[in-house]
């Protein structure tokens, strides 16, 4: 009987944690697929953080460390000065990357370190049972917002992509989403370029992608995706913010 | 050894690094530590390795711990201020055994301080400072040459044991100038690394490298096992100087630049007919609480004398090590200011005096 279906050598077997209907697992497995298709598995080396995701070093099949909250992209850096010529990867949540690690996020994207940074969006701190992030929409609700984040005490949401791309070493963004087979197709072509990007050593690639947390945002996993394209995406456009005509 | 120079101690810790095979380092500007950072942009490059700027002193200590899980020889170096915002780094590095090598070139505390000399750090440096159960090996050199010669050392202490190394420096000996000999050849032992993140390649497995362990009895035989690793080094690697200690009737302890001014006083209480030795850890830890101890022990042994740059830190590791067996004593000075020998001699002098 032929294969039509098969789960991809980039993840290992050890089962997904992740709560039903979290898109966080379809991130996983298409940047590991990407990294099998571009036969670059081998060479791979990713950096978890701290979040829902702080484990997943056993669940892509490189080799894998564990970061301090926020550090990675400094974890990253020190990595990639020691292997030069090997893919090194971060996967950041909002909190991880635009809360308590914006300067390490920030300096590795002004240096120009080659490396890639995958950077997840869900508008909450999930691990935490979902406070507000610098990424909460206003108007949400939260733990910690639980008025609605309101503009005036709370501030307003970090657009991240939009802000590292007014970095000279950032040499392509993209902020994408997971919500349907064409997006997940997108974000798939977004990985693959982040890593073109780096094998060419031509700069910093970030992916930001736009996922679910239905357990802290209270909804099925169908209003979530739902959730995703009428609130998040109107405050958080997807599409290339650098590196629109780069070839790679 | 070949070669005598007059080098000034912060050069000396950068280029003793570079001879010990270090390849990597990570640091952010501060003083009075920051000639390492300069000597290291200058000649690392040139050795074949790499020089980054960090962001912040959170930032390098991050990348130390990339780097050496990547299998690199990596230093980092700061003084006091910056080495505070490096411990939660020192607690993954503990947690993950990593190898690193870290400078504290202490100055005043606390908040901001100043920039000149002290020992305040010793607290710090030997019982913690970041979170959980953790020990880093600790040098306090006196001396230029020992400078040169304990980095090399502390690299391939970090490297067989999976351990941070700190070498407990203050500006005084950064800053300072003497003359050092460097060998021809350095003694660099670097083990496999199985352990290190290289990409899988012709491996079987995935490598990975974490501090977590949700699990409790998963995180206990962590805990266990790193226990056990701090006895094997607690017991193998203390380091101490013991001088004109044979029959003195009080026993002067200190460390660094403060034990160089203990060093003449003992001289002059010599000139004055009192007998005065003493005990120089060189390991602040492993302490050598044994040698302290088998010095109480001694009859002839009358007091202790425990000096330091700060408001007494070590002095309680004496205690314990003394255990009510002779008083102990203490003098220090704070704030960058170092005691002059007459004040030592005049505490010691009173000691003398008392005992009769
Ligand atoms: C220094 C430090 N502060 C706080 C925490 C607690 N903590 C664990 S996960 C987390 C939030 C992570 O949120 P995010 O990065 O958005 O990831 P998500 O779980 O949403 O994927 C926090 C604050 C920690 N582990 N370390
Ligand atoms: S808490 Fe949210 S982000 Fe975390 S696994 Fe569950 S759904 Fe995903
Ligand atoms: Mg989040």
């Amino acid at each position: 009987m032929a294969i039509v279906f098969e789960k991809t050598k980039g993840l290992t077997d050890k089962p997904f944690h992740y709560c039903p209907g979290c898109t966080h697992g379809i991130i996983h497995r298409i940047i590991a697929e990407v990294m099998c298709e571009m036969n670059i598995l081998d060479d791979a080396i990713g950096v978890s953080s701290v979040g829902c995701t702080y484990n997943n070093y056993e669940y892509f099949a490189c080799d894998m460390v564990q970061a301090a909250h926020g550090r990675a992209p400094a974890v990253a850096t020190g990595i990639k000065r020691v292997h030069p010529g090997n893919m090194v990867f971060t996967y950041q949540g909002d909190g991880d990357l635009a809360s308590i690690g914006t300067a390490e996020i920030v300096h590795a994207a002004a240096r120009g370190e080659k490396i890639c940074a995958f950077f997840v969006n869900n508008a909450v701190y999930g691990m935490t049972s979902g406070q507000m992030a610098p990424t909460t929409l206003l108007g949400q609700v939260t733990t910690t917002s639980p008025f609605g984040r309101d503009a005036n005490l709370q501030g307003y949401p970090i657009n991240m992509s939009e802000m590292l791309a007014t970095l000279q070493g950032a040499v392509y963004i993209e902020r994408v989403t997971v919500v349907d087979f064409k997006s997940i197709q997108q974000a798939k072509k977004a990985i693959a370029k982040a890593f073109r990007v780096q094998q060419k050593r031509l700069g910093f690639a970030f992916v930001e992608f736009l996922s679910t947390c239905p357990t802290n945002w209270g909804k099925d996993p169908v209003d979530s995706l739902q959730w995703i394209r009428e609130n998040m995406i109107p405050q958080y456009p997807l599409g290339v913010f650098k590196g629109k005509d780069l070839e790679v | 050894m070949s070669k005598r120079v007059l080098m000034k101690g912060n050069e000396v810790i950068a280029e003793a690094a570079i001879r010990a095979g270090c390849r990597y380092y990570f640091g952010y500007p501060i003083t009075p530590q920051t000639e390492i950072m300069h000597y290291m942009a200058l000649t690392m490059n040139k050795a074949g390795g790499t020089f980054v700027q960090a962001e912040s002193e959170v930032a390098a200590i991050n990348m130390v711990y990339g780097a050496s899980a990547a299998g690199g020889r990596v230093l980092t170096s700061s003084s006091s201020p910056g080495i505070s915002l490096k411990q939660e780094g020192f607690s993954y590095i503990a947690g993950a055994e990593l190898p690193a090598v870290v400078v504290n070139i202490v100055r005043g505390g606390p908040g901001l301080g100043g920039i000149l000399p002290a020992q305040g750090d010793y607290f710090q440096a030997t019982k913690g400072g970041g979170h959980g159960d953790y020990r880093n090996i600790v040098i306090a050199p006196a001396s230029i040459q020992e400078l040169y010669e304990m980095t090399v050392e502390a690299f391939n202490l970090a490297d067989k044991y999976r351990m941070l190394v700190m070498i407990l420096g203050d500006g005084t000996l950064g800053q300072m100038m003497e003359p050092v000999s460097f060998r021809e050849k350095e003694p660099i032992v670097i083990p496999e690394k199985p352990w290190a993140l290289t990409g899988r390649k012709d491996r079987e497995e995935h490598n990975t490298i974490q501090s977590i362990y949700i699990n409790p009895d998963d995180l206990e035989a962590k805990n266990i096992e790193l226990q056990d690793k701090y006895k094997v080094v607690s017991r193998d690697e203390v380091r101490y100087e013991e001088l004109n200690t044979e029959g003195a009737e009080i026993i002067i302890v200190a460390f660094g630049t403060c034990s160089r001014i203990c060093r003449n006083v003992i001289r002059q209480a010599s000139g004055i007919g009192i007998k005065v030795g003493m005990i120089r850890p060189i390991t602040l830890w492993p302490f050598p609480t044994e040698v302290i101890a088998a010095a109480a022990a001694k009859p002839e042994t009358r007091a202790f004398l425990d000096v330091e740059l700060n408001a007494g830190q070590m002095v309680e590791d004496v205690r314990l090590a003394v255990n009510g067996k002779k008083p102990v004593h203490f003098y220090g000075r704070m704030g960058g200011n170092l005691p002059g020998q007459q004040e030592i001699l005049d505490r010691i002098i009173k000691i003398h005096e008392e005992g009769k």
